[in-house]
């Protein structure tokens, strides 16, 4: 095992967020109503942060990943840079509106990037309403040269929290199973990557089969199955260290393991003689509670936010259907009642949807349905699409879908997909590899 | 004689397995390239006690009908066989692996696998081989034994595997 494999995560060391300027207050609606289905992007003006030397570079680099985030959400529409015709200089100025209403524009981006004499990065960044000529957020940020990326996210975050009312969601990482070989020898390792693919990590070596990786509360750890030490075992993952453990002392196989919300315990399923149940594990006692004792399949729980409720798969009444209960066990209650199995449900990190697999007439289909298991919509339908997950403001679904193969091993890639809440927007997440079981991470602020 | 009986016996275990309607076809061990590899069916014994052999005398896996842990009759055969064979190497201790087909979802189809592998063992307690000579695994859907997106890989591929520590 790669005990002590040297993973960097760097401590984000930016002081953050001196708020420049605060725009007229709150009656400039330049603004995206995300509540309904398709909308028509908002055509948005990203021209590259002004910057002198090296840092002009850094100032379209910038630019060029807020772009490419705020394009992936569908909800806006970065303009082509060509078509600018003010060429700004500095983030403090105020921009020539006729320029940008001209191409239109509806929402300007403006900054600059500075080195300080320490050696450190200052960014700043300026989002207009071009045609009410009003500014409508204005941030600075301090970091280290190789945390740009993170300030692009950030800064993108706040234009999409600043459009559309909602907290953003690319400041965030994705842990998932990296993928290859042939499907029946497959050689599966845990990855890492920020949520656009940079960064991309391999983190085990792939001498152990890995699978459905978590991020706790903190995205400092990941809780994943590994048959490491021979039997499928939960285990922990340290992204700072590097160091992995199994963690429980359970006679049979663990497996399915999900963080509480507030890290403190993972919820897990126990498989022996033939039945599975779930079991919640404190991480600073390492002691187990039993939460159901059956004689059927309890698997793949997962908490509500708030904690008070665990949503699961069990297969107690004849077939592999959804049922939430108390956190400690009492009052089950079934919530799916369509046709088809269901499987993986996750509560949505605003406790309003849960997201699911459903299996049904020979497809695979990703869909959400309200906790009390009204509701039902489906996203998406494919030969095997499973293992849905959220973004941490629980607009966006991200998933993995599987291809077919045939007798000679032709095809059956898996590769991740991310979709909106509406169904709209579906989206393949590149990955350099095959790749399955992706968990998104909280936003990392 | 002892040799060539046996051997008797594994070609009409052969003959039993492709005619029965249950077991996938192309059925029988040697489609599925175990340990013992492609070879012959009774070209390689193996060694006393061996995996091979195991294949070869008794067959080393049953099959399973989707999203099923019953033992089929067939199966029951098979395990019979395993038993006798068991009954023979007192000293060998088995893992019973449990293995699913791809349409289920991962850890649902781990815990399936496991209720296979248990349903296995079970029979082979029942039988009379002590519970302490079988340990068992479940790989849910990462090892098919048959690749391909078909309903006659994904039939070969709901299994449980007795497989010599």
């Amino acid at each position: 095992m790669t005990r002590r494999s040297r993973i960097f995560v760097h401590a984000f060391t930016a002081a953050l967020l001196v708020l420049l300027y605060a725009g007229a207050s709150g009656q400039a609606e330049l603004r995206i109503d995300i509540t309904g289905g398709n909308v028509a992007p908002m055509p948005i003006a990203i021209p590259a942060l002004a910057g002198d030397g090296p840092n002009a570079q850094t100032g379209r680099d910038i630019a060029t990943v807020v772009s490419a985030d705020l394009e992936r959400s569908g909800l806006f529409r970065p303009l082509d840079p060509h078509s600018f015709i003010e060429n700004v200089s500095a983030s403090n100025a105020q921009p020539r509106f006729p320029d940008w209403r001209q191409i239109n524009a509806q929402a300007l981006v403006t900054g600059a990037v500075n080195a300080q004499s320490d050696g450190r990065l200052r960014v700043e960044f300026r989002l207009w309403d071009v045609f009410a000529e009003q500014q409508l957020a204005g941030y600075s940020y301090t970091t280290t040269q190789q945390n740009w990326r993170r300030i692009a996210h950030i800064i993108a975050d706040e234009i999409y929290k600043r459009i559309t009312g909602e907290e953003g969601y690319f400041d965030t990482r994705v842990v998932y199973v990296a993928e290859t070989g042939p499907q029946d020898k497959r050689i599966k390792r845990l990855a890492i990557m920020d949520q656009d693919g940079a960064n991309n990590r391999i983190l085990t070596d792939g001498r152990a089969l890995v699978l459905t990786p978590r991020f706790s509360p903190t995205a400092q750890e990941i809780t994943y199955l590994s048959y490491g030490s021979g039997a499928p075992r939960v285990y922990l993952f340290n992204i700072d260290t590097g160091q992995q453990e199994v963690i429980g002392d359970f006679p049979g196989m663990t497996f399915a393991p999900r963080f509480s919300p507030d890290g403190n315990r993972v919820i897990l399923s126990q498989a022996e003689n033939g039945v599975s149940n779930l079991f919640t594990l404190d991480l600073r006692t390492r002691r187990a509670t039993r939460l159901t004792d059956s004689e059927a399949i309890d698997t793949s729980p997962c908490f509500s936010p708030d904690g008070s409720k665990v949503v699961f798969n069990s297969d107690r009444g004849g077939s592999q259907q959804l049922y939430v209960m108390n956190a400690d066990g009492s009052d089950v209650k079934r919530i799916s009642f369509g046709s088809g199995k269901y499987g993986t449900p996750v509560w949505s990190p605003r406790g309003d949807l849960i997201a699911f697999t459903k299996i049904d007439g020979g497809s695979f289909f990703i869909g959400v349905m309200r906790p009390d298991g009204s509701g039902e919509r489906l996203l998406t339908r494919d030969f095997l699409v499973e293992g849905p997950t959220w973004a941490p403001n629980g607009r966006v679904l991200m998933y993995f879908r599987q291809t077919p193969s045939d007798s000679r091993g032709y095809g059956g890639s898996s590769r991740l997909f991310s979709i909106d809440l509406t169904g709209s927007n579906q989206r393949e997440v590149i990955t350099p590899q095959d790749a399955s079981d992706p968990a998104w991470s909280p936003l990392l602020r | 004689m002892h040799k060539a009986l046996s051997f008797a016996i594994g070609a009409l275990l052969l003959l039993s397995a492709c005619s029965s309607p249950e077991q996938p076809s192309p059925g029988g061990p040697q489609a599925t390239g175990g340990p013992g590899g492609p070879g012959g069916f009774g070209a390689r014994r193996g060694a006393p006690g061996s995996q091979q052999e195991l294949e070869a005398s008794a067959g080393d896996r049953v099959f399973f009908a989707f999203d099923q842990s019953d033992i089929s009759p067939e199966g029951r055969e098979t395990l019979a066989r395993q038993a006798d064979w068991l009954r023979r190497y007192p000293n060998v201790t088995v893992t019973v692996e449990g293995h699913c087909d791809e349409r289920g979802t991962r850890e649902y189809n781990l815990a399936l696998g496991e209720r296979r592998a248990q349903a296995v063992k079970n029979v082979l307690v029942a039988m009379g081989i002590p519970a302490s000579r079988i340990s068992t695994i479940s790989y849910g859907k990462e090892r098919p034994a048959v690749v391909g997106s078909t309903e006659e890989a994904y039939a070969q591929n709901r299994r449980g595997v007795t497989v010599v520590n």
